[in-house]
């Protein structure tokens, strides 16, 4: 099975966007949620992981990904010109405004879990970046190379993973697998391209996700089969993410996270 | 200089280490109660670090903005980092990292009491920086001549970021202070619970303190519980003064005799009762450390099972060609 024979859901009926505007601003608020959105699962790993050095590397992983999230906002912000910050930007908008694929809002789950979906979000970015490093857009393309290089890191880490717990014990296998197929569902959306993709790989800003595709098939199928693992039959796939048609685990991670602000409106800390 | 000849006894040796104001290494000879007593305050150090983790890491989701999250994030991290310093420090003397992990899951040995304290605000993230980072600092700077070589060079490298941590959370209650009053009053509050929790973690008065003579001699400890709590306080009454916050203290004022501040007496009950266990949050600090540490058996165990099928697999390549 590979992702080009990808059943995807669409998003259902009347769930379109509800935002609109300069896709430019809306393509670096994609990817921006992206970013974000996995680093505060990554954050809520601190002080439970494995081991003491395991707590430090997903500390680390969670201020990559901060970071990028940072200087996205930070960007989309002068991009749109309404004086918006990234606090703005990541504090008060809602639900359906937040744009972040699915895969990144689904919770941890145990550690194999998070090395899962870890794999599929890392091998995703490294063709991301790479492609992005050469934008026309100087800003998103230095953002992009400081990004790549951090998600070499990233990549290495969590296959690393995903190869030591599926080859070995036959818990880990079993539960290796078991994260493997619960967040398979999710990888398709990755590819999917719409209109502000479309408009941003026409002014040579984006990249369009299905060239990224192949490159990740590779990527993933060499760390699986080397974990003595593999992927599911299935071939349906959940999409909406970019519409802000959610899981219902984002409002809860949004609730959190934006409570200082949606408690203390307009204060600073 | 030390004067070694080969007619000294070991014994001998160490005590002229000592005199001389010079390191004692892992090779050198040592009494086994400085043995003793260097495991146990290094290893209940390593576990105040790790076990520090959980009150901030409990604001970490909820940071008011992405820079604070940021900021403490890395702050974790680094307590994080102090930890396996100081697991390494330990190992040094003849310990394992899980051999101390064990004792402090079973309670043989401590953490220090002032992690048993619940992080209610997001003002108590400035209160921990600037209070118990500041506090560990007048200790721990101590503690960079202190008289075990990998001891002290672990402490050289941690205060500078401790310090850094110091800066960062008054820096928060700065912000707090010129904020509105809402954020005043959060700021006032988060004092009012951590002030006195934060003298504690100087210990007992030294006339109480059952380890500090022995360790003082031996160069372990080189400043008394009480002196170290005085420079504290004295350090510490004038930033609060800049905040613009009371301290919680009645009597404290400043001694133009002594050249100090007087303050009051620690409820000594309290003390005593969150180091037997029974303040608000010991339970829920080492429940929380154990379920980690149970939950991560199998990742634990899967990569040791890994590293053995890899060593297995090289030997057979190149026994089989
Ligand atoms: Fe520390
Ligand atoms: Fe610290």
């Amino acid at each position: 099975m590979t992702t080009r024979d990808r059943i995807t859901s669409r998003a259902p009926q009347g769930s379109v966007p509800v935002f609109d505007g300069d896709p430019l601003f809306l393509y670096l608020v994609r990817h921006a949620d992206d970013n974000l959105i996995l680093a505060q699962r990554l954050s809520q790993w601190v002080s439970w992981a494995p081991e003491l050095e395991e707590d430090i590397a997903l500390a680390n992983l969670a201020l990559d990904f901060l970071g990028v999230a940072r200087a996205l906002y930070t960007y989309a912000g002068e991009v749109e010109g309404r004086g918006r910050t990234e606090d703005d930007l990541a504090m008060l908008r809602t639900e359906r405004e937040f744009t972040n694929v699915l895969l990144v809002e689904q919770p941890n789950g145990d550690f194999a879990h998070t090395m899962a979906r870890q794999l599929f979000f890392d091998a995703y970015q490294l063709g991301l970046w790479e492609a992005l490093s050469s934008s026309a857009d100087a800003t998103l393309g230095g953002i992009a190379a400081k990004a790549l290089k951090e998600a070499r890191y990233h990549f290495r880490h969590s296959s690393t993973w995903v190869i030591r717990l599926g080859d070995g014990t036959e818990e880990s296998h079993r539960r290796m697998q078991a994260g493997i197929d619960a967040l398979w569902r999710f990888v398709g959306e990755l590819f999917v391209g719409d209109d502000v993709e479309a408009a941003m790989v026409e002014a040579g800003v984006g990249v369009d996700p299905s060239t990224l595709q192949e490159a990740w098939e590779e990527r993933v199928s060499d760390v699986v089969s080397q974990a003595t693992l593999s992927v599911p039959d299935d071939p349906f796939q959940r999409m909406g993410g970019r519409v802000g048609f959610h899981s219902e685990h984002l409002g809860h991670l949004l609730a959190e996270m934006q409570w200082m602000q949606r408690a203390y409106p307009g204060m600073e800390w | 200089m030390t004067t070694t000849s080969e007619r000294t006894s070991p014994a001998e040796r160490f005590q002229a280490i000592i005199d001389a104001d010079e390191k004692i290494e892992p090779s050198d000879w040592m009494p086994e109660g400085y043995r003793k007593t260097l495991i146990r305050q290094i290893a209940q150090h390593a576990h105040s670090e790790v076990i520090g983790m959980q009150p901030e890491g409990n604001w970490i989701t909820r940071a008011p903005t992405l820079e604070r999250k940021a900021i403490l994030i890395a702050k974790v991290q680094d307590e994080a980092g102090h930890g396996l310093y100081l697991y390494s420090a330990a190992e040094t003397l003849g310990v394992t990292r899980d051999e101390l992990v064990e004792l402090l899951h079973t309670g043989a040995q401590k953490y220090s009491s002032i992690f048993n304290y619940p992080t209610l605000t997001w003002a108590d993230i400035g209160a921990i920086g600037w209070l118990v980072d500041g506090a560990a600092i007048t200790n721990q700077v101590m503690l960079t001549r202190t008289s075990y070589g990998p001891y002290a060079r672990a402490m050289v490298r941690i205060c500078k970021e401790e310090s850094f941590h110091q800066r960062q959370g008054y820096e928060i209650m700065l912000r707090l202070c010129n904020g509105t009053p809402e954020q005043k009053a959060m700021a006032q509050d988060a004092v009012n619970r951590w002030w006195w929790p934060a003298l504690m973690m100087f210990g007992p008065h030294d006339s109480e303190s059952t380890h500090t003579n022995q360790s003082m001699e031996w160069k372990i400890k080189r400043i008394s519980n009480d002196d170290l709590r005085q420079q504290f306080v004295d350090m510490t009454v004038p930033q609060a003064e800049y905040l613009g916050l009371t301290l919680p203290d009645p009597e404290l004022r400043w001694n133009p005799e002594r050249g100090h501040y007087d303050f009051g007496e620690i409820d000594w009950d309290e003390f005593w009762q969150v180091v037997k266990g029974h303040g608000p949050m010991n339970r829920d600090r080492l429940e929380h450390k154990i379920k980690a540490w149970e939950d991560g058996e199998w990742v634990r165990d899967a990569a040791a099972a890994y590293a053995e099928k890899q060593q297995a697999r090289r030997a057979a390549s190149r026994t089989g060609g």
